[in-house]
């Protein structure tokens, strides 16, 4: 039964800022273990269907589900009722986001970034959530550094240290908002390395990314949006060899 | 080609001229400043002139100054503007950091509340307030907690309940609170909106994610300005004469000059005391500034010493 629920599905999900719509009725399914590659131009509404997944942002029209879940509402009857800030923090737990940029907590080092919603959230035991915290770091590459502050770490250690802050809530579902978008040329690949291992493990993944490299690597799918729709979507090595649309066209003969 | 030998020099630099000698340090001769030297002078001049008339002017009576300074009265009310200063701010910054939550909260009956919180007591003079505090017994004899339409809880005489002293205190930081708000609503807006949104991400609540994410971060663009608010405090402290509460470095002073028919030295003893608790206050504030211009990548010394006790921890 859970094996034919997709992980996201997402059914003519509409989103405006005022009078900009910013998605237009956006359909698309990702099933589980699945790594889904978001790609277009900037203000093509990638970031804005990212964020409403975890409902950073909330939806005008249309339904989208995690897991079976409706985001950000309840269904009661015929109408949906806007969910309590304590179920939509509930909704969330199970989605980790990993951010262009990095937004680690300054404050804190790069372990006490990984356990402060493990423990405040989940009420997990100090120790146990350290001891986590120092596997996810080695996972990364960053066993080294757990005592560091993220103005000490490099751009893509500070995104490495995201991940696995990310990982520590154990998510069924990692959203990557342009990830390496804020890096310098030669710290992009360590985090990619990252994620394509993440990948590997079986994580459902949806990456906003402009790394059309990885996409073709590691995404199990590609959807390529502009103008707030999906234009073309399907198999990456398909899209990005030959891509249908002329929109596809135009914007894959600038980034390749 | 001597220069091939040194792979530090950068490829595309031109050779220095006149081979490798490091170059000569200039000692040029300083320019002069002469109207600057003449308006120190001229200024200079005024001063002692106005320092010798007033250390042999009758009217400042020294001998009384000299005598009142170190009274034991006086440094006694000094002690009570430091309190009444100290209680003042520790309730306001409470009272202040409640405020900026229920006005940056979504829900608009707290956001209400607080501006209007704000509104009345940064609109109003706090000498008014303190004299509608002064005469609260007046207009409330009794305090009664409780509900709407039910017996209250508690009930109480306002006039036996509050001293003035106390009065003094609750007048002083409802004013200040107001202040201190505003500067607390500025330091949290200061925190990149990306710190809120990764907390929320991760499944914090909004209160979980402003104590523990945003507040803290705040707090650098916080302290500063909350010091100099510290400053004005104690010397607003001056103005709960009009509560009226009388023990403080001002009040106490006029007091005094009252029997003795003194006031100017004891208007100058009161000036030196305000001035040496201020002047404590901006070296304090001076450090704490220093402390929190850095930026937050210094605040690492004290922690990454802390760091190992995590570990211990991780193991234990």
């Amino acid at each position: 039964m859970t094996g034919e629920v997709p992980m996201v599905e997402a059914v003519q999900v509409s989103k405006s800022f005022g009078s900009n719509q910013v998605l237009k009725s956006i359909s698309l399914t990702v099933a589980r273990g699945e790594v889904l590659c978001l790609v277009g131009p900037s203000g093509s509404g990638k970031s804005t269907f990212l964020r409403c997944i975890n409902h950073l942002e909330t939806v005008d029209a249309g339904r989208l589900r995690v897991d079976g879940t409706l985001i950000g509402y309840r269904e009661k009857g015929d109408r949906l009722h806007e969910l309590k800030p304590r179920d939509a923090a509930r909704q969330r737990r199970d989605i980790g986001m990993v951010f262009q940029r990095f937004n680690l907590f300054p404050h804190m080092t790069a372990l006490e970034n990984i356990i402060e919603a493990p423990i405040r959230v989940n009420r997990a035991n100090k120790a146990a959530a350290i001891v986590r915290a120092r596997e996810l770091l080695a996972r990364v590459g960053l066993a080294d550094k757990a005592d560091a502050y993220p103005a000490h770490l490099s751009g893509g250690q500070q995104q490495r240290v995201a991940i696995a802050r990310a990982l520590a809530m154990d998510p069924k579902l990692m959203l990557f908002d342009e990830p390496t978008s804020a890096l310098d040329p030669e710290l992009v690949g360590e985090v990619l390395d990252v994620m394509k291992q993440l990948a590997q493990s079986g994580m459902t993944m949806i990456v906003v990314t402009h790394e059309m490299g990885f996409a073709r690597e590691v995404a199990d799918s590609l959807a390529f949006m502009d103008g707030g729709v999906v234009v073309e979507s399907g198999d990456p090595r398909t899209v990005l060899a030959d891509p249908q649309h002329e929109r596809t066209r135009a914007f894959l003969s600038k980034v390749l | 080609m001597a220069h091939a030998e040194r792979p530090d020099r950068a490829a595309g630099s031109p050779p220095p001229p006149g081979g490798t000698a490091p170059a000569e340090v200039i000692k040029a001769v300083r320019l002069r400043h002469p109207v600057r030297n003449l308006i120190a002078v001229v200024l200079a001049v005024y001063f002692v002139a106005f320092l010798w008339d007033a250390s042999t002017r009758k009217a400042f009576q020294w001998d009384i100054y000299i005598k009142y300074l170190f009274d034991q009265r006086i440094s006694a009310a000094a002690l009570v503007t430091i309190e009444l200063t100290v209680l003042s701010m520790a309730i306001a910054a409470v009272l202040a950091l409640l405020l900026t939550v229920m006005r940056l909260s979504s829900n608009p009956v707290f956001r209400s509340i607080a501006w209007f919180y704000v509104w009345i007591f940064r609109g109003t003079p706090v000498y008014v307030q303190l004299v509608f505090w002064g005469v609260l017994s007046l207009i409330y004899p009794t305090l009664q907690l409780g509900l709407p339409f039910l017996p209250p809880v508690i009930s109480f005489a306002t006039g036996q309940a509050l001293s003035f002293f106390a009065l003094a205190v609750l007048g002083l930081a409802l004013n200040e609170a107001a202040y201190l708000a505003e500067i607390v609503r500025a330091g949290i807006l200061s925190v990149d909106r990306g710190q809120e949104e990764a907390a929320i991400a991760l499944g914090m609540s909004w209160g979980q994610s402003m104590w523990r994410i945003v507040i803290p971060q705040s707090m650098r663009v916080i302290i500063p300005p909350t010091g100099n608010e510290f400053i004005s405090m104690l010397k607003t402290t001056s103005l709960v004469t009009a509560v009226p509460f009388s023990l403080d470095l001002y009040a106490r002073s006029r007091d005094i000059s009252a029997e003795t028919f003194t006031p100017i030295p004891l208007l100058l003893d009161a000036s030196t005391w305000y001035l040496f608790m201020t002047s404590v206050l901006m070296v304090g504030q001076y450090f704490l500034e220093k402390r929190f211009a850095r930026g937050i990548s210094s605040a690492r010394p004290e922690k990454a010493a802390a760091a190992p006790d995590t570990r211990e921890e991780a193991i234990g």
